[in-house]
């Protein structure tokens, strides 16, 4: 008898197919309740640093260059109070072979795709992850499917997604583009057992022990230029993984007191699944509309558990808008020589911000830049944002409004953060625990595992239940 | 002649998921409109614009569609200049004039 192929019924069949498409057996790291022995899973299930280092070498992924950006500093310096400015440093991510920081990722997951046999590996991505899975597997002589989220209903392709698709097929994959809408899902499910590829999984231990030696890299270059630790390291956060790997490689480097700030594109107001806003966003990764969600429910991934967690690791979040992202990638171009993101950058604008309320003699590490080129540019960009009835024009990025208006600053005083309540989140992530988990009584090992996943006390996690009305 | 003979590069289009059976939390917008597929590969047989055809993708998938385009164009570009862009390099390069010292 076939398969039932309606949307229910593969919906139904996640579990089995995800546990044939990644190889991990997730249920032996859970209690039965909300906690699960995340360090065990990274663990068991991941790699060590130095085996991490070897698999990437073998696909010259990794090794980019720290370049510190003098100009930027000495212009963040002009804008900032006396004495105010801290050195900003860039890892230089797009010198990877696929031109950004996801071959990391994508290094150890079609390394252990190879190793278990799987003859071909699958990715369900719009961004630069798509390339990396895609040109790893062309290295490893493996099959690749990309499914991407690109058009809308009147098949108008974002220029970003598509440079994307392109650059996919220009390593020999197979690009499915589809139109707006989560049931992506669906077809990547039906996908994976169609094929019995493995699930290249942006979600799973090996793809965030990947970006490990980025912050582990990042921690020794820093060191034997100043000879000291880096003092805040900024992230441009989506999904999550790029703030747990770059955290977890600190932390192994023994950086115990980086600070680890989040840096997303403001998106509010744009729903992300809707057909009419999908076009009207300039920025498809690095956005609050990955980064709030993805924080305060990391479990919503395509794994069981999520190895990427971000308020594990967070000591701050701030987003700022998308023509404040424009304005320090044409800033990048003009004053360092560098064309990069403009999507990768988001991390930059806020560090821009934030080197001025730090002392000249600290060190602010912005650890990535991606490609660019034709699709991804910000002219290509713009143009594309006119194109659908969004104004552009100078003015105080203030006034910004996603999907209407993109607001480039006249001067680089106007480039600030606003700060997302760290705590706000928190409390929405415990809630969103005990919901899904359906708990009527939290453990002892819950609350010290929320307490360990929130990056609070124990304490912490009983006021927010008491709050909650939760018996523990 | 048909259109296009066996082996053309070519796009096809289906629908996944009509209106009806897409998934219940959805926004208004995308809840009226079909999940749409579109692949890229090389034509089995003959055919036609508008027909049912099948392709072999870049890794030998066999996949069935309507045939919507042929030897299709990357069609994303660098856009125009941005005059909203454009002076940004001089203006900074001022604000920084007259500096020696980066560090």
């Amino acid at each position: 008898m076939p398969r039932d192929m309606s949307y229910d019924a593969v919906m139904k069949r996640k579990n089995e197919i995800m546990k044939k498409a990644v190889g991990i057996d997730y249920q032996i790291f859970e209690s039965g309740s909300i906690a699960f022995d995340y360090e065990r899973m990274m663990q068991e299930v991941g790699y060590t640093i130095d085996e991490v280092r070897k698999i990437q070498a073998e696909t010259g992924v990794g090794n980019t260059p720290l370049l510190e950006l003098k100009n930027l500093t000495k212009l963040a310096r002009k804008v900032a109070p006396p004495g105010k400015g801290a050195r900003i440093f860039v890892k230089d991510e797009a010198c990877n072979p696929s031109g950004s920081f996801k071959d990391r990722r994508a290094s150890v997951s079609v390394y252990r795709a190879q190793k278990l046999g799987y003859k071909g590996v699958i990715a369900a991505t719009s961004g630069n992850y798509g390339a990396a899975v895609a040109s790893q597997a062309a290295m490893r002589g493996l099959n690749c499917i990309v499914v991407q989220e690109v058009f809308d209903s009147h098949g108008r392709g974002q220029p970003e997604i598509l440079e994307k698709g392109r650059k996919c097929e220009a390593f020999g994959a197979e690009v499915i583009q589809l139109t707006v809408g989560p049931e992506l899902f669906y077809t990547f499910l039906c996908l994976l057992e169609e094929t019995g590829y493995f699930n290249a999984s942006l979600y799973t231990p090996f793809g965030i022990a990947g970006i490990e030696t980025l912050g582990y890299e990042l921690a020794e270059q820093v060191r034997a230029i100043a000879g000291k630790d880096p003092d805040a390291v900024v992230i441009t956060h989506a999904g999550g993984g790029n703030v747990t790997g770059t955290a977890r490689g600190l932390l192994k480097a023994g950086c115990q007191n980086t600070k680890i700030i989040g840096a997303s594109v403001d998106l509010s107001g744009l729903h992300m699944a809707s057909d009419r806003d999908f076009n009207r966003k300039s920025f498809t990764t690095g956005h609050t509309g990955f980064g709030v969600p993805f924080a305060t429910w990391p479990d919503r991934a395509d794994v069981p558990r999520n190895a990427a967690r971000p308020l594990r690791y967070l000591d701050r979040y701030v987003t700022v808008s998308q023509g404040e992202v424009f304005y320090i990638t044409e800033a990048l171009a003009q004053l360092e020589g560098l064309e990069r993101g403009p999507a990768g950058n988001t991390s930059l604008a806020a560090a821009f911000a934030i080197a001025q309320e730090m002392d000249e003699d600290q060190i602010l590490v912005v650890q990535e830049t991606e490609y660019t080129g034709a699709g991804k540019l910000p002219s290509a960009q713009l143009t594309f944002a006119k194109e659908m009835g969004i104004e552009v024009r100078r003015g105080d990025p203030a006034d910004d409004k996603p999907g209407e208006r993109i607001i480039i600053p006249e001067h680089p005083s106007q480039i600030r953060v606003k700060e997302v309540d760290l705590n706000v989140l928190r409390k929405s992530y415990i809630s969103n625990c005990i919901e899904n988990y359906r708990v009527e009584k939290v453990t002892e090992e819950d609350i010290k595992f929320l307490a360990e996943d929130t990056k609070t006390d124990e304490e912490y996690v009983k006021n927010v239940l008491k709050d909650l009305g939760v018996k523990f | 002649m048909p259109d296009a003979l066996k082996g053309t590069w070519v796009q096809i289009h289906k629908v996944v998921l009509k209106p009806e059976e897409r998934s219940a939390r959805l926004p208004d917008d995308t809840k009226k409109v079909p999940l749409e597929f579109r692949l890229k590969g090389f034509l089995t047989h003959d055919a036609n614009l508008g027909d049912e055809v099948e392709i072999e993708t870049l890794i030998g998938r066999k996949v069935r569609g309507k045939l919507v385009k042929i030897n299709p164009m990357y069609d994303h570009g660098f856009g125009r200049p941005v005059p909203e862009l454009l002076s940004i390099g001089m203006e900074l390069r001022k604000i920084l004039g007259g500096e020696d010292s980066a560090s």
